[in-house]
């Protein structure tokens, strides 16, 4: 059993490197639900089952009609996204003038529907779905083998969150988002379609969700749950990260994987909760997350 | 006062007076209970199953038993005892319950079978695994029918020794039954000359064994005991052939993998693991037999051992009763261990004094695909573990009323 002092620095940066790895995906899932609380004030509780579905989409689409991983990148944001505009025009939109905790519970229901769906039709040990096989097989680090599929979450979910992130801050259609959600009226009265660009957002939102479920699909099983294992730690890396800030919560996903990893090496039983831990400190030190602003 | 009918004042008192002479089955019905995982962690490998195969247990036995019917109701405990006890003491007082079974989850499974003992029901424990349900927690009332970690410990840690894995490392679901597994299987290693180099215990549940793996890889410990179950155990093995654990030497030893669990992962991931079970679908033509009716009731599934003990020990307590012309828990009890268990689970089981039924045990080797031939074709049988060779033997026993006996 390794003691706290005694931990070789091998295995220690291993540890690290995992906690990247983790972060990573953290990082990815809190973008998308950053994006749809920070530009659209919903809690999207139902980010956790888009997710899922994204893996889904993945597993039919392979077993079924024999699509291979990389196309299923591309496809199941796709999909799932357009799934997440039809929530959004068919159910949300009714409530963006309420308070934010009729979004949370539509979307919470939501949630609870469509695995419940999916638990019926799949069971719930889940189904298998292989490493493409242009990455299986690993890299020998020295001080760790370090599997090729890994390496490449940590680079997809780098590219999509700073790709997300320049869309938003830096082009004219991210700068018609942030207006469009920060004062609809006024934007509505330059000829700008409002509406649309509300329901683009939420799509973009889920879409980012569902390349998650991609990514995850080889490496965790893919069941009907895996939203919901999930969703509760991205929700509190989004508090951390300060609600309305995007850069925030990506930058934060990849801080709480490494304590995670941290803590997975010194106090293993405290790994699931450790992380909660650290948004009661943070809330009781800034309200309004590391690097957010209030209102 | 209004004037009362008196009709059903006398039609009540002629039932209570009938029925306190001829006291034979309490409330005129006996009512089988399953609570279990429905939807969660463990409901593949006994959920929905084991409660259809409590269902073929009465249809097979003829739907009455001493002229009276019985029934069947079903429960999720959401593996947590307090809802667990809450839905015991629910069934107990309220709707009758008169015998309880399946119960997947240790923690859940100490909490009923606590609340059986002391209001007088049996519980028979198909799915629930840890070896302190007959000794130290043990009830006179309480019976262990399919398996336990120490016959899993015994066959797995026992073989895997014998074919040169001699120093082990634990990944340990951090709970009661990870806890009580990694116990067993460390006692049992070291028994047959091996050596426990060290564990680490993982949250219940969890996803990510990463951090856990590489751990157990710096530790060069030929074999890596993974003392946990379901999702867990999926996981882990999967991400154990990501990180290439196989590759550098180590082996995996799946001290707990349901039939389940083993279709969910897929041969490619699960091939040669050495597993300990007490049922295998495809071992004979009587276990195909029934397998295949189940199958027809669950879309196409193959049933686990815990689904196919519910079976056996649902049939096995409906037998006593009649041999007992009562279904009084202790009376029904006494009759358990007279008769023996002769069905298609187990032959010539024997239910010991302290709850546990012994049976043959089963040492298998999941197949690499090409040796597969049909769905559900996933297991070669090394060898068959004679009961009283596979289980904990009474003479060592830690049941306090066994005990007490002794003095």
């Amino acid at each position: 059993m390794f003691e706290m002092i005694g931990i070789p620095p091998q295995a220690f940066f291993g540890q690290l490197l995992l906690g990247v790895i983790n972060g990573s995906f953290y990082a990815v899932l809190s973008l998308g639900l950053a994006l749809i609380f920070g530009l659209l004030n919903v809690i999207n509780f139902t980010h956790g089952a888009q997710y899922m579905l994204g893996a889904y989409v993945a597993w039919l689409s392979m077993s079924y009609a024999g699509v291979n991983y990389w196309l299923s990148l591309l496809i199941a944001p796709v999909v799932v996204g357009t799934f997440g505009i039809l929530m959004e025009r068919l159910f949300l939109r009714w409530l963006y003038k309420l308070d934010h905790l009729y979004g949370l519970l539509l979307t919470f229901g939501l949630a609870l529907i469509i695995e419940g769906v999916f638990r019926q039709f799949f069971g719930i040990s889940g189904q298998p779905y292989p490493i493409p096989p242009q990455l299986t097989g690993l890299q020998n680090l020295g001080f760790m083998f370090l599997p090729n599929y890994r390496a490449w979450v940590v680079m997809a979910s780098l590219f999509i969150c700073l790709s997300t992130w320049l869309v938003i801050e830096k082009t004219r259609l991210g700068a018609y988002l942030r207006a469009a959600t920060e004062n609809p009226t006024l934007v509505q009265a330059f000829g700008i379609n409002v509406p649309l660009m509300i329901t683009l957002t939420y799509g973009l939102g889920v879409a980012l969700a569902a390349f998650a479920g991609v990514l995850a699909a080889p490496i965790y099983q893919v069941k009907p749950t895996m939203g919901a294992d999930m969703i509760i730690v991205v929700f509190a890396v989004v508090v951390i990260g300060g609600m309305g800030s995007i850069m925030g919560s990506v930058i934060t996903g990849f801080i709480l994987g490494l304590l995670e990893g941290l803590t997975k090496v010194f106090y293993p039983e405290a790994s699931n909760t450790i992380i909660f831990v650290a948004m009661a400190v943070v809330l009781l030190i800034k309200p309004a997350g590391l690097f957010g602003r209030i209102n | 006062m209004k004037k009362m009918n008196s009709l059903p004042f006398l039609l009540v008192l002629g039932c209570l007076m009938a029925s306190s002479v001829c006291a034979q089955v309490s409330d005129n019905v006996v009512k089988i209970g399953v609570l279990n995982d429905q939807s969660g962690t463990y409901s593949d490998l006994s959920g929905p199953g084991s409660v259809e195969a409590v269902k073929m247990a009465v249809e097979d036995f003829g739907g009455t038993v001493l002229g009276k019917p019985i029934e069947v109701v079903f429960a999720d405990h959401q593996n947590k005892p307090d809802i667990g006890a809450n839905i015991a003491n629910k069934w107990i007082d309220v709707e009758k319950v008169d015998m309880i079974i399946d119960l997947p989850t240790t923690s859940v499974c100490l909490a009923v079978q606590e609340i059986c003992k002391n209001k007088n029901r049996i519980d028979i424990i198909s799915t629930g695994a840890s070896v302190i349900l007959t000794n130290e927690n043990c009830s006179p009332t309480g019976f262990h029918w399919a398996y336990d970690n120490y016959a899993l410990a015994k066959g797995t840690g026992l073989a895997m020794v014998k074919d040169g894995g001699d120093t082990w490392f634990f990944l340990t679901a951090d709970y009661a039954f990870g806890h009580d597994l990694e116990k067993s299987t460390s006692e049992a290693v070291t028994k047959a000359g091996g050596k426990v180099l060290g564990s680490v215990r993982h949250p219940f549940p969890n996803n990510d064994f990463s951090s856990f793996l590489l751990q157990a890889q710096a530790s060069k410990a030929k074999v890596i005991g993974l003392a946990n179950a379901g999702g867990d155990t999926i996981n882990a093995i999967k991400q154990a052939a990501e990180f290439g654990i196989t590759q550098s030497g180590q082996r995996l030893a799946g001290l707990l993998v349901f039939i389940s669990d083993v279709h969910s992962l897929g041969l490619k991931a699960a091939q040669g693991l050495v597993v300990t079970t007490g049922f295998y679908w495809d071992l004979n033509d009587e276990t195909r037999a029934w397998s295949k009716r189940w199958s027809q009731r669950m879309n196409g599934r193959m049933p686990t051992m815990s689904q196919a003990g519910c079976y056996s020990g649902a049939l096995h307590y409906l037998k006593a009763i009649q041999a007992a012309n009562t279904d009084e828990a202790k009376a029904v009890s006494q009759k358990m261990r007279e008769l023996p268990v002769n069905d298609f689970f187990a032959k010539n089981g024997k239910v010991r004094e302290d709850g546990r039924m012994v049976h043959d045990m089963y040492l298998v080797q999941v197949k690499k695909p090409e040796e597969s031939k049909y769905p559900w074709d996933y297991y070669k049988i090394l060898r068959t573990i004679p009961g009283d060779e596979a289980y904990k033997p009474l003479a060592e026993t830690q049941c306090p009323y066994l005990l007490d006996k002794k003095k």
